[in-house]
C-alpha cells in the first residue's frame, strides 16, 4: 500500500470536497429560487421555471461541464478568476466547474422542494395569506421551511450523487480525486485494483456520513401534524 | 366615530356570483353586515357558505358583483389585497396553525411579519391574547402536542393578534371531539358580546340561538332566508330551511 504515499491522495480529495460544498451551497440557492418561480403566480416566472429545470435536467453533466468550459470561457470569454495571477487556469476551470454543477444540480433541489410542497397542506399557505402575509413571505416564512424538513433525505440522496458527481470536472482538468485516480491508472497499472479502492472508499467515507447524517437530522426536525 | 363611519356595513357584497367551472356556487348575493353584528350561516352541506365566507377576503376570488370590507372595495392580488386580509380574522375548520411553529410563535408572527410591531411586544400581546383564551400554559408547545381545542383557540388568538376588524368563522367546531365544543363556543360567545363583527358558518343552533344577531340559510349558492334566530329557529319560511332544521334537530 505504500505506493499511496507518492501521491497527494488527500490533497485531491480536498479538492473533491470544495467542488462539492461550493456547489452543494449554489444548488440549494438557486434551487429554491427556481422551485419558487414554479410555484408562483406570475406566468412568466413559471415558464422560466418549467423550461430551465426540463432542459438543464435532461442535458449530459458531462456537457453542461465541457459547455461551460469551452462554451463560457473559451468562446465567451467568460474568466471566474484574476486572469493575472499563476493560478488563473486552475481557478478558473474550478469555477467554471461550479457553476456547472449548481446549473446541473439545482434542477434536483427544485424538483425535490416542489415535491416538499406538495406535502404542505394548503390549508398552511392560507391561513398565512389570511394573516396578511405576502406571497414571498407566506412561501418564505411557511411553507419553503416546512418543505425542506419533508425533503431532507431525498436531498441528501441530490448531495451524495452531487458528491459523485464531481468526478465529472476531470473533464476540464480540475485535480480533483478521479483525475487523480486516471494519473495512478497510467503509473501503477500492476494495482489497478488496489487504486479503485482507495479511491471507491475515499468516496464512501465522504458521502455514507452525509447520508447518516441527513437521514438523522431529517427525523429530527420532522414536522408533526 | 362619526354617524357615517357607524352607517357604512362592515361587509357589503351585492350582485356576487362565483363559479368553480360549469358549477354555479354562489348566486347573485346581496348581503349587508352592519358593524357589531353577529351572522351565523347555515345550510346543507355544498351549498356555498365556505364559499361566501372565503370570498370575503378573497381567497377565493369572485367572477361579479362587488364586495367592501367597511367601505373599502377588496383589492385585486398584491399589497393592497394582503392590507386588507390583515383587517379580516379568519378561523378554519381544520385550525391551519403553523405546524413548524410553537403556538406563541403563531401568534406573534403575523403582527411582527406584517405589522412590523417588535418581538418583545408582539410576544406580550400574544400571551394576553393566550391567557384570554385560556391556553397560557401551552404557549412554547407546538399545534400537534395540543388537543383539537385548544388548537382552534389558539387560532382564535392568532386572529385577534392582528386586531381585525371583523372576524370570519368557517365551521369552527366541525373538526372538534364534542367534548371540546364547548370550549370553542365560549371564547366565540366572548367575542361576540364584546361587539366584534362576526360571519359564522355553524351548524351549532346553542351558538346561534344565544350569541347571533342574525341567521342566513343558504341554500344551492343562494341566501333562501335572512332572520333573527327566532324568526328562523321559530317559523322557518322555506320548506328547505324547514327540512333542513328537521333533520339537524333529530341528531
Ligand atoms: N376549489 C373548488 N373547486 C371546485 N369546486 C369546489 C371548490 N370548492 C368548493 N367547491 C364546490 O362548490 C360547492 C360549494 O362548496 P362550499 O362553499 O364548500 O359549500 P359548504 O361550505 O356550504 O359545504 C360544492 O359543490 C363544492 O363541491
Ligand atoms: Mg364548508
Amino acid at each position: 500500500m505504500d505506493f499511496l504515499s507518492r501521491y497527494d491522495l488527500l490533497g485531491a480529495f480536498w479538492v473533491t470536497v470544495q467542488l462539492t460544498v461550493f456547489s452543494a451551497i449554489g444548488s440549494l440557492v438557486w434551487g429554491t429560487v427556481l422551485a419558487a418561480m414554479r410555484v408562483s403566480p406570475v406566468p412568466v416566472m413559471r415558464a422560466f421555471g418549467t423550461a430551465y429545470v426540463n432542459l438543464v435536467r435532461n442535458t449530459p453533466l458531462t456537457l453542461i461541464i465541457i459547455g461551460a468550459s469551452l462554451g463560457l470561457y473559451s468562446t465567451l470569454g467568460l474568466a471566474l478568476a484574476d486572469d493575472t495571477s499563476g493560478t488563473f487556469l486552475k481557478d478558473n476551470n474550478f469555477r467554471l466547474a461550479v457553476l456547472g454543477f449548481v446549473a446541473y444540480t439545482a434542477t434536483f433541489v427544485c424538483e425535490s422542494l416542489r415535491a416538499g410542497i406538495n406535502t404542505v397542506p394548503v390549508g398552511q399557505a392560507e391561513a398565512a395569506r389570511a394573516l396578511g402575509l405576502r406571497f414571498g413571505q407566506t412561501l418564505g416564512i411557511v411553507v419553503l421551511p416546512q418543505a425542506f424538513r419533508a425533503v431532507i433525505a431525498p436531498l441528501a440522496s441530490v448531495l451524495i450523487a452531487l458528491t459523485k458527481n464531481t468526478t465529472v470536472a476531470s473533464a476540464i482538468g480540475v485535480a480533483e480525486a478521479s483525475l487523480l485516480m486516471s494519473e495512478m491508472i497510467e503509473n501503477e497499472s500492476d494495482k489497478l485494483f488496489l487504486v479503485f479502492a482507495s479511491i471507491a472508499v475515499g468516496f464512501v467515507v465522504l458521502t455514507l456520513p452525509t447520508g447518516l447524517l441527513l437521514g438523522w437530522v431529517a427525523k429530527k426536525v420532522a414536522v408533526k401534524r | 366615530m362619526t354617524a357615517a363611519a357607524a352607517a357604512t356595513p362592515m361587509i357589503r357584497m351585492s350582485g356576487v356570483d362565483k363559479f368553480f367551472g360549469p358549477l354555479h356556487v354562489l348566486r347573485n348575493i346581496d348581503l349587508e353586515v352592519p358593524k357589531g353584528q353577529v351572522v351565523v350561516v347555515l345550510g346543507p352541506s355544498g351549498s356555498g357558505k365556505s364559499t361566501l365566507c372565503r370570498t370575503i377576503n378573497r381567497l377565493e376570488p369572485i367572477d361579479k358583483g362587488t364586495i367592501e370590507v367597511d367601505g373599502q372595495p377588496l383589492p385585486a392580488e398584491g399589497r393592497a389585497l394582503a392590507k386588507l386580509r390583515a383587517e379580516v380574522g379568519m378561523v378554519f375548520q381544520q385550525f391551519n396553525l403553523f405546524a413548524h411553529k410553537t403556538i406563541v410563535e403563531n401568534v406573534m408572527l403575523a403582527p411582527v411579519r406584517v405589522r412590523g410591531v417588535g418581538k418583545d411586544e408582539a410576544r406580550r400581546t400574544a400571551l394576553e391574547l393566550l391567557e384570554r383564551v385560556g391556553i397560557a400554559t401551552q404557549a412554547d408547545k407546538y399545534p400537534a402536542q395540543l388537543s383539537g381545542g385548544q388548537q382552534q383557540r389558539a387560532a382564535i388568538a392568532r386572529a385577534l393578534a392582528m386586531r381585525p376588524k371583523v372576524m370570519l368563522f368557517d365551521e369552527p367546531t366541525s373538526a372538534l371531539d364534542p367534548e371540546m365544543v364547548q370550549e370553542v363556543l365560549d371564547v366565540m360567545t366572548t367575542l361576540a358580546a364584546e361587539g366584534m363583527t362576526m360571519l359564522v358558518v355553524t351548524h351549532e343552533m346553542g351558538f346561534a340561538r344565544k350569541a347571533a344577531d342574525r341567521v342566513l340559510f343558504m341554500a344551492d349558492g343562494e341566501v333562501v332566508e335572512d332572520a333573527t334566530p327566532e324568526e328562523f329557529f321559530g317559523a322557518p319560511k322555506s320548506a328547505r330551511a324547514r327540512d333542513f332544521l328537521g333533520k339537524i334537530l333529530t341528531h
